[in-house]
């Protein structure tokens, strides 16, 4: 990071007691692996894995109206006990951040990337929300078909529900949500709590990962990561994220960036997002040229990595709307070799949210 | 067989009784990578200058070039690790090698590292 100094999480020491390999990550020290990505991504499919995602921003606010002015999402409809993904969007249509927003009862939750919290609040100060930043929290995942069993404290929850809980003690802000395509919590305490709160879910027998298989996780999910996938030239028509605009807002197209947004989503885009399989094991990385199977460029990939479950590589990246169709054979220049390619629909591995 | 001998890139190089060289990545080198999930190898007859990248490994967060240790022609590459990539990370430095070659100087081997120097230098990393 810039100026040199480097933050760690309320977790840092449980971190190097584990063996977590650290790595700078948007001016945090996390850890990218303990035992292994591969071992740790397959644990988190099949059983449950513990992530440490306190880098994350956690902030609260209570006016949903002046919030809506700058999401597409239906923020006064959202009841008490739920949560919504939605974007903060700037006057272009670009995406500001994406996030959650959690109906909490007496305020709202929202949640943003580590990369982007700065940039957020300095955006909804500009246009006048009112934020409580909460930076004193600690925020862990715990994901996978196990994670429900292990924590029984949520078992009310379905996905996407959200409500306050005690844990091991430990007053929590609990949401059934997740980065992983499985079923899973979010867990947020106060950061003096956050390594008991680990413990605790490791103790209950969750194996921690680091940001390595969160990202093989999410990416084999379909899921947008922010400054790879969106950042604030992506209109999110192009980014596939139409079902993240909220019926009503459409109807009134209300919020900041609606008018770009309106004609992309009655022209189209330029250019799509679009999963694509690599042929071979070589993973296609962020910047791969896409081209037409006669040579022409048609688009990059802006995330891509070896799929651990699928046992293939899986990129995400732009192509021209022309050849976003699925099964659209494709090639990636992966060091000078046009490797073949295909269009794929997501997600890659289909979600186990527990609805 | 010859003791092995190692580069500041954390390969290492063992002089067969047939004299020809085999290379690989040592021990510490699998573990800094992570899971390999993909090689690509130099092919037979290749020859390659000292320090030429002719070799990739990639690990589910990145790729990684490999460098030829020494100048010399490529006689073999290690089809295990192409089928089987973790091999790599389970015997790095025996079943896991990548490829041989025919060194242009037999002499050159001086250049490298031995044991000894090679883990002072991981002391100091």
């Amino acid at each position: 990071m810039d100026g040199g100094f480097v933050l760690k999480t309320p977790l840092d020491t449980l971190h190097r007691r584990l063996g977590g390999r650290m790595v700078g990550f948007a001016g945090y020290e996390m850890p990218v692996q303990y035992e292994g990505i591969i071992a740790e991504h397959l644990a988190c499919r099949n059983k449950a894995a513990l992530f440490d995602v306190s880098h994350m921003g956690q902030a609260e606010l209570n006016d949903a109206a002046a919030f809506e002015k700058l999401v597409p999402g239906d923020i006064i409809g959202l009841k008490p006990g739920r949560q919504r993904y939605t974007l903060l969007l700037n006057e272009a249509g670009g995406i500001v951040d994406d996030l959650m927003v959690a109906n909490l009862g007496n305020r709202f939750q929202i949640v943003l990337n580590a990369s982007r919290k700065h940039a957020d609040l300095k955006h909804l100060a500009e246009f006048g929300v009112a934020v409580r930043e909460l930076p004193d929290r600690a925020l862990l995942a715990l994901q996978g078909p196990k994670a429900a069993g292990m924590l029984p404290e949520g078992a009310s929850l379905s996905f996407m529900g959200a409500g306050e809980f005690e844990i091991a003690g430990i007053a929590c802000v609990v949401t059934r949500s997740g980065y992983t395509g499985e079923d899973g919590f979010e867990i947020g305490c106060a950061a003096e709590f956050g390594p008991a709160l680990a413990e605790a879910l490791l103790a209950r027998g969750a194996v921690p990962a680091g940001l390595g298989a969160r990202d093989s996780l999410r990416l084999e999910a379909g899921l947008c990561l922010y400054g790879n996938d969106i950042d604030e030239s992506t209109n999110p028509v192009a980014a596939n994220l139409t079902w993240a605009l909220a019926k009503r807002r459409k109807m009134a197209w209300d919020f900041l960036g609606a008018e770009p947004i309106r004609i992309a989503l009655e022209n189209g885009t330029a250019e799509k997002l679009v999963g694509i399989r690599v042929e071979g094991r070589a993973p296609a990385r962020a910047g791969t040229v896409i081209r037409s199977s006669n040579g022409k460029t048609i688009g990059r990939v802006t995330s891509g990595t070896f799929g651990p479950s699928l046992n293939v590589p899986v990129a995400l990246g732009y192509v021209r709307s022309d050849c976003a169709a699925d099964a659209t054979s494709l090639e990636l220049l992966i060091r000078d070799k046009a490797i073949p390619g295909i269009v794929s629909p997501l997600p890659f591995i289909p979600h186990r949210y527990v609805r | 067989m010859p003791a092995k001998l190692y580069t500041k890139d954390h390969e290492w190089l063992q002089i067969g009784e047939d004299g020809l060289a085999t290379i690989g990545i040592t021990e510490h080198a699998q573990s800094a990578l992570g899971d390999i999930v993909f090689v690509e190898l130099p092919e037979p007859g290749r020859s390659v200058a000292k320090a030429e990248a002719c070799a990739v490994v990639e690990s589910v967060k990145a790729a990684s070039d490999i460098f030829a240790p020494l100048a010399g022609t490529v006689t073999e590459n290690n089809p295990m690790i192409v089928e089987d990539p973790a091999l790599i990370n389970k015997e790095p430095e025996s079943g896991g090698w990548f490829f041989k070659m025919r060194l242009a100087d037999p002499a050159a081997i001086a250049e490298l590292l031995d044991k000894a120097a090679y883990d002072a230098l991981l002391d100091t990393q």
